[in-house]
């Protein structure tokens, strides 16, 4: 993977996998695929596979990290050890953790913490196959998996990356893309409400080239809005039918 | 002052459902000026209210509901149940046996012990103390007989119908008595087993079909293939 030799933009603007610069990979959503769960989604994005569970609100354990003025949102990101080409021990490792503690705040704002103090929301993500921007389709998933445990939130969370590659700006980097190129620049957004909740870079980048990368992750994040309504929909629009 | 749904339209968390003069009202919330849906569910409004009746949500105690709980344990003075909410709830000894309590005479797992279902009223719920429940009243305490059935809570109104049109009508046709916990869980208690597996049947339909329309008809018409000697009063209770 590490030959340099390869373009990662053709001469045309056509990028390793056949997408133009301002192209997001393939996305299908689903959700209440878990049945022990409260709230489930499932994503797959490009070659990501990723799962996600929601428990809750319920009595926080251990009792005391409850919160006596509001409720507790606590997430786990989590790589299957078969989800990368060379084996990933199962131990949460430095970068889980990060991730995880990254996905929680970038969740937090969506919800109303102060209206069930002293209990406990769990969301569960288990990245199945992994292929690059796992963290945003894992918010993606989660917020789903909230939503569909019925959870009030003020918007549903949608996250996208944009990044520098070959000194361009791209949409939704991949994994080649994501180790060889300049940049990454991951931002998670409630549309509805116009907020940002998570914006991480990691490169180097003018900051020209930031902000039309922001601006295209976001537009990214419109379109994958979209779809993560329609498969919130779809689960009750299957039960209509099957009556009619 | 537009609104921007059609009655009964699914809506997502945080879809703009109306701008200006209307009030949030169940499952929406209003941020400046306009409100949005917070859960997934179907829309509807009365006078300047917007209201999203949900598809699916968990149960948030009230004061003065009738649930049906699990004792989860006995503990020195009383005993604690999982009323299937974010919260447990506490039961006091003293308002079991209405009598003050002595732990030197009363052994509490004689009365309610572990596994017991009791039907019971929230007698005081607040953000800072988990729900007491009170069972001295009638028709309230242990379960001894019948079967017990798990709906989503949103949909309890469903099932009640307008004017508790729905559940009397069950109720007399397959002539079982029924308890509906507002936690959604829900106690059958009839002469024959096959009387309670109609009821449960006809519940079920409820559920799954909660969020369309002509669903009483079909009801009445499901009722009667089943049980086509019970006599069926539409529209009972007036």
């Amino acid at each position: 993977m590490n030959e340099k030799t390869e373009k990662l933009i053709d001469k045309k603007g056509i990028r390793l996998d056949g997408r133009k610069a301002d192209e997001l990979r393939p996305v299908k959503l689903q959700v209440g695929v878990l049945s022990n769960a409260d709230g489930s989604a499932y994503v797959e994005h490009g070659k990501n596979k990723i799962l996600a569970a929601a428990f809750g609100p319920r009595e926080m354990h251990p009792k005391h990290l409850a919160q006596p003025d509001r409720m507790v949102l606590r997430c786990r990101y989590h790589m299957a050890p078969f989800s990368v080409p060379e084996r990933k021990s199962p131990a949460p490792s430095r970068r889980e953790v990060e991730l995880s503690k990254v996905i929680k705040e970038s969740l937090e704002p969506a919800l109303f913490l102060e209206l069930y103090p002293r209990t406990g929301v769990d969301v569960f993500i288990e990245v199945l196959q992994a292929d690059g921007g796992t963290r945003c389709a894992s918010i993606t998933a989660a917020a789903l998996a909230l939503a569909d445990a019925g959870v009030p939130m003020k918007d549903l969370v949608v996250a996208c990356a944009a990044g520098k590659v070959e000194d361009k700006v791209v949409l939704d980097l991949f994994d080649a893309e994501d180790k060889l190129g300049a940049a990454d620049v991951p931002v998670a957004y409630m549309p509805n409400l116009n907020a940002v909740t998570l914006l991480q870079m990691d490169g180097i980048l003018t900051p020209d080239e930031f902000e039309k990368a922001i601006d295209m992750a976001m537009d990214g994040c419109k379109k994958i809005y979209e779809l993560q309504k329609e498969a919130l929909k779809t689960k009750y629009m299957v039960i209509k039918e099957v009556e009619e | 002052m537009p609104t921007f749904f059609e009655k009964k339209q699914l809506v997502t968390p945080g879809e703009m459902l109306a701008e200006g003069d209307y009030l949030p009202g169940e499952n929406t919330y209003a941020e400046a000026g306009k409100i949005y849906a917070s859960r997934i569910g179907l829309v509807d409004s009365d006078n300047k209210k917007v209201n999203v009746v949900a598809l699916k949500a968990f149960y948030v105690p009230k004061m003065g509901d009738i649930i049906i709980g699990t004792v989860a344990e006995v503990g020195f003075n009383g005993w604690t149940i999982n009323i299937k909410g974010p919260y447990t709830a506490l039961l006091r000894a003293s308002d079991v046996l209405s009598r003050p309590f002595k732990p030197q005479n009363d052994e509490l797992s004689a009365v309610l012990n572990a596994g017991d279902l009791i039907v019971a009223k929230i007698a005081s719920y607040d953000r800072a103390h988990d729900p007491q429940l009170t069972v001295g009243e009638p028709g309230l305490g242990k379960i001894t007989r019948g079967q017990i059935m798990y709906v989503t809570p949103t949909k309890i109104p469903r099932i009640i119908g307008r004017k508790g049109s729905m559940i009397s009508m069950i109720k007399q046709v397959t002539d079982c008595q029924i308890i509906l916990g507002l936690n959604g869980v829900i106690l059958v208690t009839g002469k024959s087993e096959e009387d309670e597996e109609l009821a449960i049947t006809a519940i079920r339909k409820i559920e799954a079909e909660s969020h369309t329309s002509g669903l009483t008809d079909r009801i009445t018409q499901l009722l009667k293939e089943k049980k086509p000697e019970a006599k069926v009063e539409e529209n009972k209770v007036e």
